[in-house]
């Protein structure tokens, strides 16, 4: 398929694919408009702060194991539950565990869960989308009509019966996650590719018998960056609302693995006791980690589309 | 030259507005008369600041604009009145016409609550019958056939023509001193903008008002307008009476955009463009902006500062210093 | 409009028999419909149910046998409670019902009233305010904003105060003896519908600001300027009135997604609604209440997308539905 050096003249404003197309290569090739959406991006202060709250919940999280005040699962039965103190930051639960070093190992799965989920239903969803776009016909018909049939049925109702059917280990749940996610993405990227497969550019390209990867790959998936790349940060913040609700109901990450969900479904038997305090901690993570992927995602908009801006 | 008033007054009026780019001029000293009843014409490149100078009369552009200078109605002083004072003539002293009546219509409501409201705002103590019957009076009045019917109808039951027409309605609810048509025959096909033309003629016969008749288009003003002004990058170039203008252009630009419309008494057939463009808003060179266009620009005079535009002969003036050397030139 | 109804109705046909094939199917393969009776090790039961269920088989054929008993309202008997399953998914359907009908009135009015004052007054402190507090009600977890609220309205109140009884209650819709609308009713309704609605007052009212803000742009609201028409005279008639189809479309659309979708707020105040029907089918495994279940939760939703266009239809004169 990837047929390098094609025999005709390839047009001058079309750079030569690189032998091996990375993940950001296309965007550090072409540092023009890169530049400008970073520098929007960087403008964008609660979008900064937003990075740079994730950055220290994911070292944080991934970095429990040496930055965690406790090892992971440390009890004390003597200890038993303590409401916030010096000596633990959070408390302790009824096993006397550290609930920040808890909350700290169980950001791994949850934040794992949302990325996994986020990439790939968006990949699933642009590939999907591209393809419905650019061929339109049976192809688009199957496809949309596939999305449509997600619509009438409860995201709920189906993700429980699917985690109930095929396990509910993290990978499952990922998958199952993105089964579900990749409707949104490729809805708006089909309808972007409707419309970008009639600019002259992309006739030029097929009239001069660029092959239809290359011209999917070069010509129209930069153009959906943008897009592509706000998706992603909302597909985080909903798949660990998601995650969390799941687990909550029971069907989602299951002890002896904890996540933030699971540990909120442990301490929902606490309300109204002594030991509320439990309640806080792992909601307060997963605000967090929404609230700033909402607001990168807000940022990344900017950046992506200046004529959004009020 | 008249010894009454004029019905407005317009001295030094400059809008800039705030970018962040800097400060941006729309309108740069801009000065001019309307006498009742009369129609002028404002004519001018889209960005031209023709817009922007009767928006900043009627207390409309957006909080970014800095308007300075003086507009009088009547005497009595327009600028820089709080916007509850700027309602009460909005509409009933002062009437805009927009172009593309489509937009400017709301889509949501009947044409007739649309006049209704004009006239209610202004008079609360007319009865819903009595609006009725006025909103009837003003369809008929810019010849909407079978008025009350077309009434209850939405803007997008009414061809584009009789959306204008509505519009106009609307402009004349309140009996204005001054109706501002900008653009208003611009979205329309050629034969719909003529009876256009002819029903903002017929309402000025009717009602008295004068009329500010803003366009990119000197056809348009050709028949319509006794006086003419000629804006370019938000000054005045050139003002007259329309003969004047039309006969004895006395500015560059005006003698372009001239040369530049078809015509039919003339059958040579080679239309002049202007060659260049306007400049930047935010980049604007000191002395005649219209200069870098210009073929009769001087080096030295045309770059210095320029003084008030100056009468050529009584009621035509000018902003060009060369006026004279272009004259007997050819 | 008639006629357009109708159309939309038949169209949904073939989209509510292949989700429910694909539904049916998904459920058949998950849970064994005769687990219970393996318990029993009856050969005998067994064989009669596996026939009497037509389960030997294809999938295709038991779809048919069981879509032929649906449609003339034989829907099965629970395998959970020994009950007929429409009478149950009849009393759970009452329930959500009331939250939502409660949730949705109250979020919306709430929402367009938040919208109204933000448009208004944009990039005041009040506006910024309003803003911030969406952000954090989409970016809960419902289930969180549960259990925070029974911690700080209801048990909070009647540990500190000594109360008898919490201010609101968190447990279904009635006290034991009381039925009806009284005020036990509304002390019940409380927690449910302030749960179920944070995220959507949240979204809704960032929406309804958008879209206000949008329609302030229009022209025709430069016109009604012109006319001397004041500021909240012009935001009412002419900016809200003309973004009230768009917002009645996306309520009408969200409030469709709650049928199956309050799941967390049922469950958590134990109202015997859908949420809390599925979530207990799901865990007996009662595939007789399930299947039936995701029909109507598929039905309701393609209702409320009709009307949500409907609605639509009937607040913009330019729409006619043909």
């Amino acid at each position: 398929m990837t047929r390098t050096a094609p025999t005709t003249p390839a047009p001058a404003s079309v750079p030569e694919p690189s032998a091996v197309p990375g993940k950001g290569a296309s965007a550090s090739r072409d540092p023009g408009p890169a530049r400008i959406a970073l520098r929007r991006f960087l403008r964008h202060r609660l979008a900064v702060a937003g990075v740079l709250v994730l950055l220290a919940l994911a070292v944080g999280c991934f970095g429990a194991t040496w930055l965690a005040p406790s090892p992971r699962n440390a009890q004390d039965l003597l200890l038993g539950a303590t409401p916030p103190s010096g000596a633990h930051l959070l408390g302790t639960d009824e096993l006397g565990r550290d609930y920040l070093s808890e909350v700290l190992y169980a950001g791994r799965i949850s934040l794992a869960i949302g990325l996994g989920v986020a990439v790939l239903s968006t990949t699933l969803g642009t590939v999907v989308g591209c393809v419905a776009g650019y061929f339109g016909g049976w192809v688009d018909e199957v496809t949309m009509r596939v999305a449509d049939l997600f619509l009438v049925v409860p995201a709920i109702a189906l993700l429980a019966l699917a985690i109930q059917g095929l396990g509910s280990s993290p990978v499952t749940i990922v998958l199952v996650l993105a089964g579900l996610g990749w409707t949104v993405i490729a809805r708006v990227v089909r309808a972007q590719v409707l419309s970008l497969r009639e600019k002259e550019y992309v006739e030029a390209a097929r009239v001069l018998g660029v092959p239809t990867v290359r011209i999917l790959w070069r010509h129209l998936l930069p153009n959906l960056v943008g897009v592509v790349v706000v998706n992603v940060s909302l597909s985080v913040a909903a798949a660990v609302i998601l995650e969390s609700t799941l687990s909550f109901l029971g069907f989602g990450v299951q002890p002896p693995r904890s996540s933030w969900g699971n540990m909120l479904s442990q301490a929902s038997g606490m309300v109204g006791t002594s030991q509320s305090y439990l309640l806080y901690a792992p909601g307060a993570a997963i605000l967090l980690t929404v609230l700033a992927v909402n607001f990168v995602g807000d940022g990344l908009r900017d950046a992506f589309d200046p004529q959004g801006r009020h | 030259m008249t010894p009454t008033p004029p019905l407005l007054a317009v001295e030094d009026l400059t809008v800039r507005y705030r970018t962040d780019a800097g400060p941006v001029t729309a309108v740069d000293n801009l000065s001019f008369e309307v006498a009742a009843g009369s129609t002028l014409g404002i004519v001018g490149e889209s960005g031209s600041g023709k817009t922007a100078a009767s928006m900043a009369l009627m207390g409309l552009l957006p909080r970014t604009a800095e308007v300075t200078g003086s507009a009088r109605l009547h005497g009595q002083e327009l600028l820089g009145r709080p916007d509850s004072a700027m309602r009460d003539i909005r509409g009933r002293r002062i009437a805009v016409i927009f172009q593309d009546a489509l937009s400017a219509l709301n889509p949501m409501m009947t044409i007739g609550a649309q006049l209704a409201e004009a006239v209610r705002v202004h008079d609360r103590s007319r009865s819903a019958g009595e609006l009725r019957e006025r909103a009837v009076e003003l369809l008929d009045l810019v010849g909407i056939p079978s008025p009350a019917a077309r009434l209850d109808q939405y803007p997008h039951e009414y061809s584009g023509g009789m959306r204008q027409r509505a519009l106009i309605a609307m402009g004349i609810a309140n009996d204005p001193d001054i109706l501002v048509a900008d653009e208003p025959t611009t979205a329309l096909d050629v034969t719909v903008q003529a009876q256009v033309l002819d029903v903002i003629r017929r309402v000025q016969e009717r009602t008295g008002t004068a009329v500010l008749l803003i366009t990119h288009d000197l056809g348009v003003v050709a028949g319509l307008a006794d006086r003419i002004m000629v804006m370019y990058a938000g000054a005045k170039l050139e003002e007259g009476g329309v003969e004047q203008i039309f006969y004895r252009p006395a500015h560059p630009y005006t003698r372009g955009l001239l040369a530049a419309l078809p015509r039919i008494d003339r059958r040579l057939a080679r239309l002049e463009p202007i060659p260049g463009q306007p400049p930047q808003p935010h980049d604007r060179p000191g002395g005649c902006l219209f200069r870098a266009r210009c073929r009769h620009a001087d080096p030295d005079r045309c770059t210095r500062p320029l003084p008030a535009p100056a009468e050529v002969s009584a009621g035509h003036l000018t902003s060009c210093v060369r006026v004279h050397e272009i004259a007997s030139a050819g | 409009m008639v006629t357009y109804i109708a159309r939309r109705l038949v169209y949904s046909v073939p989209v509510l028999a292949l989700a429910s094939f694909v539904l049916f199917w998904a459920v058949r393969t998950t849970f064994d419909p005769l687990a219970k009776l393996r318990q029993s090790h009856d050969p005998t039961v067994l064989a009669r149910e596996t026939a009497r269920l037509g389960l030997n088989r294809s999938v295709i054929e038991q779809y048919g046998l069981w879509m032929k008993a649906f449609l003339t309202g034989d829907w099965g008997t629970s395998t959970r409670t020994g009950g007929a399953v429409s009478a149950m998914i009849g009393s759970a359907l009452g329930s959500t019902l009331q939250l939502i009908g409660w949730g949705v009135l109250f979020a919306a009015l709430l929402a367009l009233a938040i919208g109204l004052y933000s448009a208004a007054r944009q990039y005041s402190a009040g506006d910024y305010a309003f803003t911030a507090l969406s952000y954090l009600g989409i970016a809960m977890p419902p289930f969180w904003v549960g259990l925070l609220l029974i911690q700080i309205l209801a048990v909070w109140p009647q540990q500190q105060f000594h109360l008898a009884h919490p201010p609101l209650y968190f447990v279904g819709l009635h006290s034991p003896g009381h039925s009806g609308p009284d005020l036990d009713y509304f002390r019940h309704l409380v927690l449910p519908v302030l749960t179920m609605t944070v995220g959507l007052v949240a979204s809704w009212s960032r929406f309804s600001r958008a879209t206000l803000l949008e329609s302030l742009t229009g022209d025709y609201v430069r016109t009604a300027r012109a006319k001397g028409v004041p500021r909240r005279q012009i935001l009412v008639r002419h900016a809200l009135r003309n973004s009230l189809a768009p917002f009645v479309t996306v309520v009408a659309m969200d409030a469709a997604l709650l049928f199956g979708g309050l799941v967390v707020t049922e469950q958590i105040y134990s109202v015997p609604g859908m949420g809390r029907l599925f979530l207990d089918s799901m865990l007996a495994g009662d595939v007789f209440t399930l299947v039936p279940w995701m029909f109507v939760v598929a039905v309701a939703m393609i209702l409320f997308n009709l009307l949500a266009d409907i609605g639509y239809a009937l607040l913009d004169p330019r729409v006619a539905l043909r």
